[in-house]
């Protein structure tokens, strides 16, 4: 009977965490007509249901633009409801910052209306985008119910283009992938970063390129802004989370540049102290582990391919 | 939940509580018990321990990731840490299709080693050692991955290339640099494309035996091989070979011949 009673009430229990997998997005204003929809800085999780990035919209009067849609269909359909409704204009364009799956796995949610991305991130979308949504099912479950990745339909490209009373500015980098759309609106000194750019959450370096990201920050450093809306993380009215994220990746570079150079294997490597002056950064442990797991392999090769 | 779950693992215990002598009448201690709750750890204890006595023992101390990157590359280093003699290691994963990854005989050279696996799942990864009683001391870690590491082919096999660099060596020697006691680190890459046999129309293909000897032959490790160990293998060793000039010599599936000196 005791036995039982606790089973009714797990089964109780999980089917209410199970029927509870809304997302409860918020839009907070960051400028005039320009919002944002804060992700948590976690990884991945059934807790969060992959809602780990910054998106972003703003109203121009002649419809609403939306910089990223987030990780699944049901992110996309809960984004798009939250900017129609707080906007009061429909969505006439969205634009994915680069091909990583939590920043463009809503588009679905958009069909229909042009989704634009720069042609290296249309490019890495089409060879990866099967393989990540494969991945975030198997990490979150059913939060990706009907998820099908819907990829971008028109090449953006660098330089200004104009819609409604907004002037935007778009600059191609790469560095944290193949292909990094930074955005101004020259109307509100806004810059959308993507995630060139992390506040206080450790960058993610799957297909980065160390150098290429450093020369990406120098650029956005020059560019004049009011305020930076990161991909993870707080907006800043500052350079502070420029100069924090070049810190770490430099050191990042640099430290398993000495673990190869010194003998390290990469398991070992996986497991050397990380300096206090990162503690700041969510997730830190995990991904430097993971940057490990990237970027150790080229090193070592180049070490012992050279001699 | 968790106050249910509390109560439930109260439950749980007090009934183990009320079965002291069932317990010892099996000699079922502390160290005996997975702490990685395996559902394959009594098959493996068969199949690649043979049965024979073992303990858990956090003395041997496996690194490897909690999550794999890259199924094909898992980074994995043990090292045994006040057992005294050991007389060969084995390495495996309880979940992949293919168990065995390794056995190491370190005859003069420290029971530790530093290389890369393919899982195709989540897995433990063990390290069992050894030693002259007869008893295998067991460690591990569960890594979690996405999948796929050993039923595809490798990155030579896409490639084509396998063929231009088969059997090649390359390496590089840190003295003073292994550790506590100023022994030598030694690193080396075989060129090779490791062949499970699991990826379609590719048959099973892989080094078979690697021996690390001096000039005057003494012998400082042996390396059995098997299928799971990663492509084009990096292996990582620490011994005291006083300076003096090494070799590498061993064989692979399909008797192929690796020798290089390591100077």
């Amino acid at each position: 009977m005791r036995v039982s009673c606790l089973f009714v009430l797990c089964v109780v229990a999980a089917t209410v965490a199970a029927s509870d997998q809304r997302y409860r997005l918020a839009a907070t204003r960051i400028a005039p007509d320009t919002w944002l929809v804060r992700g948590s800085t976690a990884h991945f999780s059934m807790a969060n249901g992959g809602n780990i990035a910054n998106c972003a919209f703003i109203a121009t009067g002649s419809g609403a633009v939306v910089i990223d849609t987030g990780p699944s269909a049901r992110y996309g359909e809960a984004l798009r409801a939250l900017v129609e409704h707080t906007t009061g204009e429909p969505v006439v364009r969205v634009y994915n910052t680069h091909h990583h799956p939590d920043h463009f796995l809503g588009n679905q949610a958009f069909a229909g209306i042009p989704i634009h991305a720069l042609p290296d991130t249309r490019r890495a979308m089409a060879e990866q985008a099967e393989a990540f949504s494969d991945n975030l099912y198997r990490l979150l479950g059913t939060w990706m119910k009907g998820t099908v990745p819907h990829l971008p339909t028109v090449d953006a490209l660098p330089g200004e283009i104009s819609i409604g009373s907004r002037r935007l500015e778009l600059f191609a980098y790469r560095g944290h992938t193949a292909g990094d759309l930074v955005i101004l609106d020259h109307a509100t000194g806004t810059l959308f970063v993507g995630d060139l750019v992390f506040n206080h959450r450790a960058p993610t370096t799957p297909n980065a390129d160390l150098a290429a990201w450093q020369s990406a920050l120098q650029g956005i450093a020059g560019t004049p802004f009011e305020r930076i809306v990161p991909g993870h993380g707080d907006v800043a009215a500052h350079s502070r989370p420029i100069s924090e994220t070049a810190d770490y990746l430099q050191w990042l570079a640099g430290r398993i540049d000495e673990a190869v150079g010194t003998g390290r294997s990469m398991a070992e490597t996986l497991f050397l102290p990380i300096p206090r002056r990162f503690d700041a950064h969510d997730t830190l442990v995990e991904e430097y582990r993971r940057s490990v797991m990237h970027l150790y392999p080229g090193v070592e090769h180049a070490f012992f391919h050279a001699e | 939940m968790p106050a249910v779950l509390t109560i439930a693992w109260l439950f749980v215990r007090a009934s183990f509580a009320a079965m002291p002598i069932a317990l010892s009448a099996a000699q079922a201690t502390d160290s005996q018990v997975d702490p990685l709750g395996s559902p394959q750890w009594e098959f493996m204890h068969r199949t690649i321990l043979d049965g024979a006595p073992y303990a858990f023992d956090s003395r041997v101390v496996v690194m490897t990731p909690a999550s794999a990157e890259d199924a094909m590359n898992v980074p994995v280093s043990f090292r045994v840490e006040g057992l005294g003699t050991v007389e060969r290691v084995v390495v495996f994963a309880d979940l992949n299709p293919i168990h065995k990854v390794l056995v190491f005989h370190p005859h003069a050279a420290r029971a530790a080693l530093g290389f890369r696996v393919k899982i195709e799942q989540a897995t433990p990864i063990r390290a069992a050692a050894l030693t002259a009683d007869g008893v295998w001391h067991v460690g591990g870690a569960w890594v979690d991955a996405a999948g796929g590491g050993c039923t595809a082919p490798g990155y030579s096999r896409t490639a084509g290339t396998w063929y231009e660099t088969l059997g090649q060596v390359r390496h590089h020697r840190w003295p003073g640099a292994g550790g506590v006691d100023a022994v030598e680190r030694l690193r080396l890459q075989v060129m090779h494309p490791m062949d499970t046999g699991l990826a379609e129309g590719i048959p099973a293909f892989y080094l078979e035996r690697l021996e690390v000897t001096d000039d005057e032959g003494r012998r400082y490790a042996t390396l059995e091989l098997f299928e799971p160990v990663s492509e084009n293998p990096y292996f990582t060793l620490d011994l005291d070979a006083g300076g003096r000039p090494l070799r590498l010599s061993g064989h692979d599936l399909n008797g192929n011949r690796v020798e290089a000196e390591l100077d």
